[in-house]
């Protein structure tokens, strides 16, 4: 599903990753690690389509949308609701009864109740719910999933990691960056550690 | 073609949603724009009709700068666009929506704007109106555009200005001559075609602006 030869990304002068090599079959779930500067939300963007590589060869044969991705923002507008949110990536996504979706992720994440509050108002943690939601919405083939533990407390915690197994049964493929590799357990099937470029 | 408007549609009440709820751009471009004429009036107490129509156009332009120079914060902060880029929508869509949002705000300024100038200035033709709804079109085609484009820069409130006024200035000679000249069907023929040629473009190349 993604094949990457000496993948390499610059920003300017800057190199934010060289040389990776990497690929990820259907299914598997991939644990990338290591420290901040490393790479690993430049890895996981230019996987989602959002950067093209400034040196080697990337092959992602998922179209976009099947691709699912959590981000270091939410990537939701302050000054809609959660629900709000949701139902304009209902539709931009076209996911057919989206009303009933939508209520069942917001039920799942435990923001049923924060549904109708301005998103800007919402603390950080429930803001990192909220964009589980918006990344699960469409029931994403491959799912990429940037540092997904920031900000969540220990119920959140619980709860991605109980989405994370559901994910895994589903036979779907994960990318996740991480630098707190032993919240997964035995969970990934396979791992890969970057250092600065 | 019906799941294209859906996504137009979708994007342009969102953006109106989001505007009603944080009013940051329609009330100060009222403010601007009557504010400008009063000042104007004022300033030029012996303005004739020529000077009259300038004043007005001039107005016109700064009040859409403010709204151009706003049209993608929402965007920006907390880089939602990328959130709008992964969906699998046409990223003209995306273009296209804010264009309509654009657009509306306009007109709601202009709707202010034009009674000011009929009780400060000069009667009110439909010659004007028309050319101001032309104006509109191709403002809010190369503006949202430009303001995608300024959104990814560092320098974005100076960019804006810098790339948009000179791209205005046949929208300027169209807008006066449509306002002023003996036969202003020449002109709002000029502005028609100006939004014509400048909505394809903006169209078409809005996906080359938002993606690397």
């Amino acid at each position: 599903m993604i094949r990457a030869r000496n993948l390499g990304r610059r920003f300017g002068d800057k190199r934010a990753l060289s040389g990776v090599d990497v690929d990820v079959e259907r299914g598997e779930f991939l644990l990338v690690t290591g420290p901040n500067g490393a790479g690993k939300s430049t890895l996981l963007r230019l996987f989602a389509g959002l950067l093209v590589p400034t040196s080697g060869e990337l092959e992602v044969t998922m179209d976009r949308a099947r691709v699912g991705f959590l981000a270091h923002d939410p990537l939701v507008y302050r000054e809609l609701t959660p629900l709000e949110n949701l139902d304009l990536y209902g539709r931009l996504y076209r996911i057919p009864e989206r009303r009933e979706r939508i209520g069942m992720l917001l039920e799942r994440f435990g923001l049923w109740e924060a549904r109708s509050e301005l998103t800007g108002d919402l603390s950080r943690g429930t803001l990192q719910r909220l964009a589980l939601c918006r990344t699960l919405l469409h029931e994403p083939e491959l799912v990429l999933l940037d540092e997904p533990f920031s900000a969540l407390d220990a119920t959140g915690t619980d709860l991605l990691l109980d989405e994370l197994a559901r994910l895994t049964a589903e036979r779907r493929t994960l990318v996740v960056s991480s630098h707190q590799p032993e919240r997964f357990g035995e969970r990934p099937t396979s791992r890969l550690a970057l250092a600065p470029a | 073609m019906t799941a294209y408007l859906s996504d137009v549609t979708a994007l342009a009440r969102k953006d109106l949603l989001v505007e009603l709820r944080s009013r940051d751009t329609v009330p100060a471009m009222l403010l601007f724009v009557v504010g400008a004429l009063v000042v104007f009036h004022f300033a030029l107490a012996d303005s004739s009709r020529l000077a009259a129509a300038g004043m007005l156009w001039i107005a016109l332009l700064f009040t859409a700068l403010l709204a151009l120079v706003r049209s993608f914060v929402a965007e920006r902060e907390g880089t939602v666009i990328d959130g709008l880029l992964l969906a699998p929508c046409d990223r003209s869509a995306i273009w296209l929506g804010k264009a309509l949002s654009v657009f509306a705000f306009l007109a709601f300024a202009e709707a202010v704007a034009l009674p000011a100038f009929a009780l400060l200035y000069e009667p009110v033709t439909w010659e004007l109106i028309a050319g101001v709804a032309l104006a509109n079109v191709g403002i809010a085609a190369v503006g949202t555009l430009l303001g995608a484009m300024a959104a990814a820069a560092r320098a974005r409130e100076l960019l804006l200005p810098l790339l948009f006024l000179p791209l205005a200035i046949p929208l300027i000679v169209g807008g006066v001559g449509a306002t002023l000249a003996d036969d202003p069907a020449r002109y709002l023929g000029f502005l028609a075609l100006y939004d014509l040629i400048f909505a394809i473009l903006s169209w078409a190349s809005f996906e080359y602006v938002v993606t690397e």
